[in-house]
């Protein structure tokens, strides 16, 4: 078969035909839009932006950590260099990014929908995530946050000396967007489906993104009466979390982890939804399991609402809700695991093509799991308790989000990048930064399993001598990985005006957003699709030549 | 009347699609609001359990009478809702009106009580923070800390809803509703019976503890 | 939800199942009944919402998911106040040497 799946002699469509990028031009027009594809679009700018934000907190962070000594910034300032990482990195980079940008786009489209259910609400959406970020920005400007993005009480509510309030405003303000966004999806796959889009005929990455917008529904708004409870308390000294009146500073704890667990949920599920659409286009074949997978995502997120308790084994919780949350901190590895079997089981005699997406896969399933049996050793309450706020955590929860969701995030962008704007890449430079991104990432977050293991806790601006050969090779990686996310900037913002025009299906990809034009048009389909076909329905022919 | 072709939005197939995809909308949403108030009814429960005497003494200090009236007020209110739904559905345009600005009315009695007790607990000194001054456990100050909290969050919920059921009144006396279209109108009357809901368990939690 | 539409009485008695309901937890509350009160609280609580969820909403003539979305959501909320309480109630079952 092929050995690269790139059509380019696709050229069916003239460049300058009436799409939703072209139909209608205008600050207006975009900023007033209910066409998902475009909110898409403002939600792409948007989170990108904040993305290098993140990752210039985090370039401050490996800056004083090249030396022992906290001689960059003091503590206090080192505080909030680690919060401002966290926080935006994950409410404003991570838990948006898949959902609302490919999520948005995409899931009328795999469905077989004009639109979303609810368009003028997405927008919303959008709005209030820019809301949110702009008062946490106004923290951020203002000196910023200490307390760790996990704001524990008592410190963030009664002794903290900086902008708790006002950062607490800005992530409650943004929940509402996620919590929007999950709405928007839930009712549009339930609703919307064109005819004979059954459930089990849907992409899996529709499946994935129903699965998270039941934790976006059912797990943030505990997240946002936590964060209101501490801002009342801040600002009004009434008691909650007070040990003075009795408070339990737990409490908070509790409250705080029951979204904040499920959040990771959020941010690895639709990763594991793009990563079913990739394997099964680079391996020409269908998923394996196809049933399983679906269910799988419904099981992580309904089961990752038991298992909160496990970041708090030393906090002081009952040594009984411990060995439970333990026990089910084990068992909710299943279901991942269940995945990586599947997409591993796809790969089998199919016909692989190393394109830049597929690069991801791998990338993804080799991180993910490392990430995800790291897990397990921390699920175990008596290793825990030793590597707990060490940066054995640090590594653990990187490999994850990192190798994990942001590959799948890089992923999407590789895979659909000619559908959304109907342009290609230079395949060559592409590839390159994917390899300066798996060698920059291992490099950074490797030594800090091993660092962390050794003892050196985490969210210290100082550390002893013996740790400094694995901290600057963690710096020396994040600099490297810095540089490997600037490149698909450059060639991406350059493929938009000298890329070579994509056809309708470049990489002759199975899925209903395949059968439009690239770009889209703002209706996205002419006439409403009529099903008949499975998902994935890559060719039989093609499997048996390769003697499935 | 209403012309059907005028409210079908664009990306809807038909009506019934769009009824259904609103109404499906508004339960996704109350259920965020269950899991909302939910958390402080967690955190409530957790000091109930740890200081019943505290919780009692300062429950006492409540008016149950004024709790119990805001309660029947508020069942009234669902009521005038429910029929005021029901209005709309069979195309009674003065009647849906009527009914909705009744339950608005309602609200605001409600939302007048409220601010009695508040106003009364203020001059009790009962408001937690730098003020507060009780003659009993101090673990009760944790009492009112939910009882404002709580009750704070429910009538701000209540203010969202006497607006917009005010909008639906207005919309429904212009004629807007019918028996094709009504769906703004139901789902309105979900948000306002979820929050009748919350003061149903609001008002043992917080009125009636130790009482006897 | 119903093209159904209920008759007015079907309101009207629920109406007055609530109002008997409320003046029963009051009444109640002025027993001592020792740890039955929460309980008997908390039930009437209960049936009450489930009276307005049912008829004022309509769940008892919506489809399926609509009742599955309402489940949902309370059992979600039970998750919270399962382990939640769960940790408090037996946090001073394991005596630790040093903690009161």
């Amino acid at each position: 078969m092929s050995t690269g799946t790139l059509r380019t002699e696709d050229h069916l469509v003239e460049p300058g035909h009436l799409n939703y990028i072209n139909n209608g031009y205008g600050l207006k027009s975009w900023l007033l839009t209910i066409d998902h594809k475009r909110i898409a679009l403002l939600y792409l700018i948007s989170i990108t932006t904040f993305f290098f934000l993140g990752g210039f907190f985090a370039l401050l962070i490996r800056l004083e950590l090249l030396t022992p000594a906290g001689d960059l910034m003091e503590a206090d300032m080192y505080n909030r260099m680690f919060t401002m990482h966290g926080m935006v990195m994950i409410f404003f980079f991570l838990i948006p990014s898949i959902p609302a940008v490919f999520g948005n786009f995409l899931i009328p489209m795999m469905i077989g929908a004009r639109d979303l259910a609810f368009p003028r609400i997405n927008l919303l959406s959008w709005y209030i995530f820019i809301a949110g970020a702009l008062f946490t920005m106004a923290a951020v400007v203002l000196g910023g946050v200490d307390t760790g993005w996990t704001f524990y009480t008592p410190f963030s509510s009664t002794y903290s000396n900086s902008n708790v309030a006002l950062a607490a405003v800005g992530v409650f303000i943004t929940g509402f967007s996620s919590i929007l966004t999950g709405l928007n999806f839930i009712v549009t796959i339930h609703k919307m489906r064109a005819p004979g889009m059954t459930w089990f005929r849907m992409p899996l990455f529709v499946w994935a993104h129903y699965a998270t917008s039941l934790i976006m529904v059912l797990g943030t708004p505990v997240l946002a009466i936590s964060i209101v409870l501490v801002a009342l308390e801040r600002l009004f000294r009434i008691g909650i979390f007070d040990p003075a009146l009795g408070g339990d500073p737990l409490l908070f704890q509790h409250l705080f982890w029951y979204y904040s667990h499920p959040a990771v949920y959020i941010m690895i599920l639709p990763a594991m939804g793009v990563i079913s659409e990739l394997v099964t286009c680079f391996s020409r074949k269908r998923i394996f399991g196809y049933t399983f997978v679906a269910f799988s995502s419904l099981a992580i997120a309904v089961y990752g609402f038991l298992v909160w308790g496990h970041h708090m084994f030393v906090s002081g919780q009952s040594v009984y809700a411990s060995l439970l949350f333990s026990a089910l901190s084990f068992l909710v590895a299943i279901p991942s695991a269940i995945k990586v079997f599947n997409w591993t089981a796809t790969m089998y005699k199919g016909s692989i093509s190393y394109d830049t997406p597929m690069l991801y896969v791998f990338g993804f399933i080799g991180l993910f799991t490392i990430g995800g049996l790291t897990g397990l050793f921390l699920a175990s309450t008596g290793l825990d308790v030793h590597v707990h706020d060490t940066y054995f955590i640090v590594a653990h929860f990187h490999y994850i989000m990192v190798g994990g969701a942001i590959m799948g995030y890089l992923g999407a962008i590789h895979f659909w990048w000619p559908k959304i704007t109907g342009r290609l890449y230079p395949e060559g430079w592409s590839k390159f930064a994917t390899l300066v991104i798996f060698v920059g990432f291992n490099l950074t977050f490797f030594p800090q399993f091993l660092v962390g293991y050794l003892g050196m806790p985490r969210r210290y601006h100082a550390y002893p001598d013996e740790f400094q050969v694995y901290n600057v090779m963690s710096t020396a990686g994040a600099s490297i990985l810095g540089f490997g996310y600037l490149i698909p900037m450059i060639y991406l913002v350059w493929s938009l005006k000298y890329g070579a025009v994509a056809g309708p299906n470049p990489w002759g990809a199975a899925g209903l957003e395949w059968k439009t034009p690239s770009p889209p048009p703002t209706e996205n389909f002419p006439v409403t699709p009529i099903v008949t076909e499975e998902a994935y329905s890559y060719s039989k022919q093609e499997a048996e030549v390769v003697g499935q | 009347m209403s012309d059907s072709e005028h409210v079908l939005q664009h990306h809807f197939d038909d009506l019934k699609q769009q009824h259904e995809a609103s109404t499906l909308g508004m339960w996704a949403f109350l259920i965020t609001e269950v899991l909302f108030f939910g958390g402080l009814f967690a955190g409530y429960a957790q000091y109930r359990i740890r200081y019943p005497g505290a919780y009692a003494a300062a429950s006492h200090h409540l008016d149950i009478t004024l709790g119990a009236i805001n309660t029947a007020v508020l069942i009234a209110s669902s009521l005038t809702m429910a029929l005021a739904v029901r209005g709309a559905q069979t195309g009674r345009r003065k009647a849906t009106a009527g009914l909705l600005m009744s339950t608005v009315a309602l609200g605001l009695v409600f939302l007048g009580i409220k601010a009695v007790e508040y106003s009364h607990k203020f001059h009790e000194h009962l408001v937690p923070g730098p003020s507060f001054s009780f003659d009993g456990p101090r673990e009760s100050q944790l009492f009112f800390s939910f009882y404002f909290a709580m009750t704070g969050m429910h009538a701000l919920h209540m203010i969202i809803g006497v607006v917009l059921v005010t909008i639906i009144a207005w919309f429904a006396w212009r004629g807007r509703y019918s028996p094709e279209y009504f769906s703004p109108v139901e789902v309105t009357g979900l948000y306002w019976h979820f929050v009748d809901i919350v003061w149903i368990f609001l008002f043992p939690m917080l009125y009636l503890i130790g009482r006897h | 939800m119903s093209e159904h539409v209920l008759p007015k009485s079907i309101y009207y008695g629920i109406f007055a199942a609530l109002l008997v309901l409320t003046a029963v937890t009051v009444l109640v509350a002025f027993l001592d009944l020792g740890p039955l009160n929460v309980v008997v609280a908390i039930t009437i609580a209960v049936i009450k919402a489930t009276l307005v969820i049912l008829y004022f909403m309509h769940v008892r003539y919506s489809s399926r998911l609509t009742w599955v979305f309402v489940a949902a959501g309370f059992f979600w909320f039970l998750i919270l106040i399962a382990f939640l309480l769960g940790d408090i109630l037996s946090r001073g079952w394991l005596p630790v040497r040093g903690w009161a």
